[in-house]
C-alpha cells in the first residue's frame, strides 16, 4: 500500500457529485483513454489532482520512513559487503523519497506542507514501517519481500496517467530492482547457513507475514471502490489483484529455500488464486492509527530531524529566492 | 490463528515503547534521549527553491531532464542532482536551471504545432527534382 488509493464512503459521493466543466472533464478523460499522460500544467478534475496529491505524499513519506527500520543496522551489518549494500539500499530511498515528493510538489503542494502534515498526522506512510526490525535477518526479510512488494504495486503505479509520477516510478523500479536481489541474496545466506541462521530467518518470516499481507490494503470485499479513480488511471489494481501476484512471485522463492510461512492454510487453488487465513485486520486498523510498535518511535524521529535541522535551513534560506512550483 | 501467529503487541519491549520511545532497538535512537510528543509546526511558509536537472551520460550527447532537486545556491544544487541522479550508470555531466528562469508554453497551446507535419515543404523528400530533368534531356536531344 504505498501509494494508498483506498478511499472512504464520503469520498466515493463527494467525488461523484464534485462539478467539473463537461467539455474539460470529457477531452481530460478521452487523453486517458488513448493512454496519453496529464503533465503538470494540463487542465485536470479538482478530486485527481487531491487523490494523487495523497497517494504519491504517502509514498513519499513511505520511503523516508521505510529507510528508518533498515537504517538501524548499518552499524551492525555483519560484515563489509553488506554494510556497503545496506548504505546504497538506504540512500536510494532517501532519494526516491525527493524524487516523489517534487512529482507531488508539481501539482501544487509544496514539500513543507507534506513534512508538517506527516509530523502532524495527517498524512499516513505505509503500516509496515511501523514494525521493528529486530535481527539482521529482518534486514534480509525487508531487503526481499518488502520491497519485493512495494515493486509489485509501483510497476502496476507506473502504467497509471499522471507524467511526473510515472517517470518517477521508472527510476524508482530500475533501482529497487538491486535492492530485492541483494534482499534475496542476504535471505539465501541466512537459509542455507547454519542452523540458528536458519531459525533466525523463520523467525524473521514468522513475524513480517502478517504486515507483508497487510501492506496492500484492506481485502477488495470490503474496501470503497472508485471507478472513477480506476477510469482516471490512478488506481490500476485491485488490494486483492496485488496481493495475489506479490504471493505467487514470492511464495515459491521461500519454499525453495525449506523456509515455511506461519500459516497452514496458504496455498493456490484451483483457480491459481493464493488463499490464507484471516490477517488480523482489527490489527491493520489498529497499527494505522498510532498503536503499532514503532509509530512513536518513527515519527519522534523524524520531528528530531526536523527540529535539529532547522537552524541550517534558515540560514540558507534567502529572503529574495521567489519559490515557484516545479517543472516536472 | 489468532493465537498461532506471534503477535507484535505481546512483545516485552513494546510495554516499554508506550512509556517511553527511549528504549528503540537502534542505538543511535536511544542516544538521542527523544521524547514522543509536540514539535514545533514545520515553516510552511519558507521554502528552499527547486532546480531543474539535466543529465548527460555520455560526452558527445545532449543533457536530458531527469528531474527537480531543493536548493539554496547553485552549487548545493549541483551537490543535490549528484546524489540524486548520478547513483547510477554514467555521468558525464549536469546542468541545474532554477525552476523559475525556464520559460516554457502553457500546455494548452500544443494545437501551434498541429500542422507542423502537414508542411512537407520542409522535408527533403518533398523536393522531387528526377522527372524534370529526364524530360529536359530527351526535349534537348530532339
Amino acid at each position: 500500500m504505498y501509494g494508498n488509493t483506498n478511499i472512504t464512503e464520503e469520498e466515493a459521493k463527494r467525488m461523484n457529485s464534485v462539478e467539473e466543466d463537461p467539455i474539460k472533464l470529457a477531452a481530460f478523460e478521452e487523453r486517458i483513454a488513448r493512454g496519453e499522460k496529464i503533465e503538470p500544467g494540463d487542465w485536470m478534475p479538482k478530486e485527481y489532482r487531491k487523490q494523487l496529491i495523497r497517494m504519491i505524499e504517502q509514498h513519499a513519506h513511505s520511503e523516508i520512513v521505510g529507510a528508518l527500520p533498515e537504517g538501524t543496522w548499518i552499524t551492525r551489518a555483519p560484515n563489509f559487503r553488506r554494510k556497503l549494500a545496506l548504505i546504497a539500499k538506504v540512500q536510494d530511498e532517501i532519494g526516491h523519497g525527493q524524487l516523489l515528493y517534487s512529482a507531488a510538489e508539481t501539482l501544487g503542494k509544496t514539500r513543507e506542507q507534506m513534512l508538517e502534515d506527516l509530523l502532524n498526522g495527517k498524512s499516513k506512510y505505509s503500516n509496515i514501517f511501523n514494525y521493528p526490525a529486530e535481527t539482521w535477518a529482518d534486514v534480509a526479510v525487508i531487503g526481499f519481500l518488502v520491497d519485493g512488494a512495494a515493486i509489485v504495486n509501483q510497476v502496476i503505479n507506473s502504467k497509471g496517467s499522471y507524467g511526473p509520477y510515472c517517470r518517477a516510478l521508472e527510476r524508482i523500479c530500475y533501482e529497487e530492482s538491486f535492492h530485492l536481489k541483494q534482499g534475496h541474496d542476504n535471505v539465501v545466506y541466512l537459509a542455507t547457513g547454519t542452523k540458528r541462521q536458519r531459525a533466525m530467518l523463520q523467525d524473521a518470516i514468522n513475524r513480517w507475514y502478517r504486515p507483508l499481507l497487510h501492506f496492500f490494503g484492506p481485502p477488495d470485499r470490503t474496501s470503497q471502490h472508485s471507478e472513477k479513480l480506476m477510469k482516471w488511471k490512478v488506481k490500476l489494481a485491485s488490494n486483492d489483484d496485488m496481493r495475489n501476484q506479490f504471493l505467487d512471485q514470492y511464495v515459491p522463492k521461500i519454499w525453495e529455500l525449506g523456509i515455511t510461512f506461519p500459516d497452514p492454510n496458504l496455498k493456490k487453488n484451483d483457480e491459481n488464486i493464493w488463499e490464507f487465513s484471516d490477517p488480523d485486520w482489527e490489527e491493520f486498523k489498529r497499527v494505522i492509527n498510532g498503536d503499532g510498535p514503532c509509530n512513536a518511535e518513527r515519527l519522534a524521529v523524524r520531528k528530531y530531524a526536523e527540529e535539529a535541522g532547522r537552524w541550517v535551513r534558515n540560514a540558507l534560506m534567502s529572503k529574495n529566492e521567489k519559490y515557484v512550483t516545479p517543472l516536472a | 490463528m489468532k493465537n498461532t501467529l506471534p503477535h507484535w503487541h505481546n512483545l516485552p519491549f513494546l510495554e516499554d515503547l508506550k512509556i517511553s520511545i527511549m528504549n528503540s532497538l537502534d542505538p543511535r535512537v536511544k542516544r538521542l534521549h527523544l521524547k514522543s510528543g509536540e514539535t514545533e509546526p514545520v515553516h510552511t511558509n519558507t521554502h528552499l527553491v527547486t532546480w531543474e536537472v539535466f543529465h548527460q551520460d555520455k560526452r558527445g550527447k545532449q543533457h536530458v531532464h531527469v528531474g527537480v532537486v531543493h536548493a539554496s545556491s547553485p552549487e548545493m544544487a549541483l551537490i543535490m542532482a549528484k546524489e540524486a541522479f548520478g547513483r547510477r550508470g554514467k555521468t558525464a555531466n549536469l546542468w541545474v536551471v532554477k525552476t523559475s528562469d525556464v520559460f516554457t508554453f502553457q500546455s494548452e497551446d500544443e494545437d501551434m504545432f498541429e500542422t507542423t507535419p502537414e508542411k512537407t515543404f520542409r522535408d527533403p523528400a518533398f523536393y522531387k527534382v528526377r522527372d524534370r530533368i529526364e524530360k529536359f534531356q530527351k526535349q534537348q536531344l530532339q
